[in-house]
């Protein structure tokens, strides 16, 4: 009976053991190729297996770091959840996570299955894996190269969520349209979460917005308030399409530059205020996310408070490393939005909140861009122009431009008004961190930008160099 | 030349900026004010009208099928014409993806939907079989000198030349108007269209020269000329694109 399950197990964990002795990065999808040949059902029996049932997280943005965010909350409560980790979030490593950690009868080691799945991959996890909740945090054009236009992905969604049991939940972000339309033919009522202070908001619209158009009748939004991207609190004025009111919010939000964020959160259980370790307006709504979805697996407030203010980011999104006299702040690239609240981040002043401390007197930040234009980071780098780099133009001492694309960069740092004598061009990676380091003053910050390849190409070298583990070990 | 000053007119900058068409604006804008040429962008969308008597240059970037569904009758009803009117008159324009084929006789989408477009460039761009991704490198010819032109393209519309324009190149990699017959982009007058995205005319500084240059020499005079720029940087990333597509080699097809 269950003997097909057994043999597609063990040919799993053979296929990942071979691989990590070869040293292949830790063998992540070997074993996801080979499973469904054996028991096309694999993944389907071991998550049934689970008591608490599994969450499904996608999106364009955040979904690694909110992931991990819930599996830190799970961990609080004394919870153990089977996931995907390293953004292996392909049907794939699914299926390697369940290799993992289930025997060899396909019983789990954990409570909850927790898996973060790429945008296009939804419709496929959905089928194979019956989820108690889905959690959708935003929609952002992101590589056009490979998934296509935003309105392409809502509609595999809206598709893919016809196949989803009635009892299952949906947790969706209320400030993105796109997400948040999703829920309205839904049995039941979606839960939302959303930013609910309009202090940390932008009352101008972004110049550049993947969803200016109601996702109903085709008028154009209008919005009280920005935060960032086409996230906000929108409404159509023609058909009465808006934000839904959130059940999980953020109503009091201090930005504390790279040093992390003070929020008070608003659920349905009560109130409560936490410091986040993380940085940047991105990061509230991760927290958001995890929140809601903490709240829908039944964790207590008190539990969520201290699982967020013990939370760090999860690899190479974002780190502090200590590089001898120097620190480097490495924060991972992939899409306009993205970017641009990273360097939000990366130059914001340290002036709001009661802990605020006069910015020190630093000539100009120190910068490394790594730009790759392999298929992992969206084979075109147009998108670089609709970054918003203006803002370093006087902030900055020296960029360094690397990746297989730095010198599209360069020019695009050019055209923001960063002076050609402030910015080099070394595409390799190793001597670009060299150079970079070189001119970084010590006891300063060196900020590391990279996509997604170049990241780990980033990494290589700084773990060479005995400055952080393989990320197969965390 | 300090009193000089251009308007460029960017058509629906608000719904027809999904590609990163925008770095076409700011090289035109820095590339000006560099020079003391003054330019000033009027951002034209829906219901708005074009201003014909002040229009030097017109921007059409790329967008996704949904808007332009949305763009194509409110831009042939209300501004079509005009257009049209300033493209026989000399205006300068500079058409990507989306502004191109709206730029046309008809864009079909992806789902079947047949666009009307302006009908500036005797082009036609029915739906193809597969969506056309990567780097694409062209050769052109600029005021009498031949010039290679790079950008990425990324489309599914397969855009076919009548013979009321001629192409803007011929492609050495990519795949170009339709893949079939080696062209890439239209030019009529002193209207261009193409597929470029990448942005296009920050790589490709001589190109954005020639249509300043152009707009410039129809408002000012045979005798205005555009002083050079130091264009290292733009120059070593036109190069990089060269390499790299020629490494990367033939345009691969996306799934959807």
């Amino acid at each position: 009976m269950g003997a097909r399950l057994t043999a597609a197990l063990l040919t799993g964990r053979v296929a990942a053991e071979v691989s990590r002795r070869l040293g292949r990065g830790g063998g992540t999808v070997i074993a996801g190729h080979l499973v469904p040949r054996i028991d096309p059902a694999a993944l389907t029996k071991v998550t049934g297996r689970l008591p608490l049932g599994s969450v499904i997280v996608s999106g364009t943005n955040g979904k690694t770091t909110t992931t991990r965010l819930i599996s830190h909350l799970l961990g609080q409560a004394g919870l153990r959840a089977l996931h995907n980790r390293a953004g292996a979030n392909l049907v794939t490593g699914l299926v390697t996570a369940i290799v993992k950690q289930a025997d060899l009868r396909g019983r789990p080691r954990a409570d909850v299955g927790l898996f973060e799945v790429d945008e296009a991959t939804v419709p496929a996890a959905l089928l194979q894996i019956r989820p108690r909740a889905v959690l959708l945090t935003n929609l952002f054009r992101d590589q056009l190269d490979r998934y296509g236009e935003v309105h392409f992905v809502a509609g595999l969604w809206q598709q893919a969520f016809k196949t989803l049991p009635s009892d299952a939940a949906l947790i969706l972000n209320a400030d993105d349209p796109l997400v948040a339309d999703l829920g309205r033919e839904r049995p039941q009522p979606p839960l939302y979460y959303g930013i609910g202070d309009p202090s940390v908001g932008i009352s101008e619209p972004p110049h550049a917005s993947d969803a200016r158009l109601c996702g109903r009748c085709g008028t154009e939004y209008s919005y009280q308030i920005w935060f960032y991207g086409h996230l906000g609190h929108w409404a159509c004025p023609a058909c009465g399409l808006a934000r839904p009111r959130p059940q999980v919010e953020a109503i009091g939000v201090t930005l504390r530059g790279d040093r992390g964020t003070d929020v008070r959160f608003r659920t349905p259980g009560g109130d409560f205020a936490a410091r986040l370790a993380l940085p940047g307006l991105y990061n509230v709504y991760n927290a958001l996310a995890a929140t809601a979805c903490g709240l829908q697996l039944g964790l207590p407030l008190d539990t969520l408070r201290q699982g967020l203010e013990s939370f760090t980011a999860a690899f190479g999104r974002l780190e502090r490393i200590t590089v001898g006299d120097r620190a480097l702040f490495l924060a991972l690239v992939k899409n306009p939005v993205g970017f641009t609240e990273v360097l939000r981040t990366v130059l914001a002043e340290q002036t709001t909140g009661p802990q605020a401390r006069p910015e020190t007197a630093t000539p100009g930040r120190t910068l490394l861009i790594a730009i790759n234009d392999h298929f992992a980071d969206g084979t075109d780098v147009s998108w670089l122009w609709d970054v918003d780099f203006e803002g370093l133009q006087g902030r900055v001492a020296t960029v360094v431009c690397a990746g297989t694309r730095a010198e599209d960069m360069a020019v695009r740092l050019k055209y923001a008004l960063v002076p050609p004598q402030q910015i080099v061009i070394e595409p390799d990676p190793s001597r670009a961190l060299d150079r970079a380091l070189a001119v970084t003053p010590l006891g300063e910050t060196l900020y590391v930008l990279p996509t997604y390849t170049a990241m780990l190409e980033v990494r290589e070298v700084l773990q060479r160099a005995g400055h952080v583990r393989g990320f197969w070990q965390d | 030349m300090a009193d000089d000053a251009l308007t460029l007119v960017h058509l629906y900058p608000d719904l027809m900026n999904v590609y990163g068409d925008r770095g076409n604006i700011i090289a035109l804008q820095r590339r000006c004010a560099w020079r003391g040429i003054e330019l000033e962008v009027v951002p034209v969308s829906l219901g708005d009208r074009l201003p014909t008597t002040a229009c030097d240059l017109i921007f059409f970037g790329g967008g996704q099928d949904r808007e332009q569904e949305v763009v194509s009758p409110d831009f042939v009803s209300s501004k079509g014409a005009a257009v049209r009117e300033l493209v026989e008159d000399g205006t300068v324009v500079l058409a990507v993806c989306g502004g191109y084929q709206l730029l046309g006789h008809t864009y079909t989408t992806v789902d079947g939907e047949e666009l009307a477009g302006a009908g500036v460039f005797d082009v036609r761009s029915p739906p193809g079989p597969r969506r056309h991704i990567g780097n694409i490198v062209i050769q052109a010819e600029l005021d009498g000198e031949p010039r290679t032109l790079v950008g990425f393209e990324n489309h599914s519309g397969r855009t076919y030349l009548g013979s009321g324009c001629q192409p803007l190149g011929r492609v050495l990699t990519g795949s170009g108007n339709n893949g079939e017959d080696g062209t890439e982009g239209a030019v009529y007058r002193n209207a261009y269209g193409c597929y470029m995205h990448g942005s296009l005319l920050p790589k490709n500084p001589h190109l954005a020269d020639h249509l300043i240059g152009r707009a410039l020499r129809r408002r000012y005079g045979s005798a205005a000329t555009l002083p050079p720029l130091d264009d290292t940087l733009e120059e070593r990333a036109h190069q990089a694109v060269v390499r790299r597509a020629g490494k990367l080699g033939a345009v691969r097809s996306g799934a959807w």
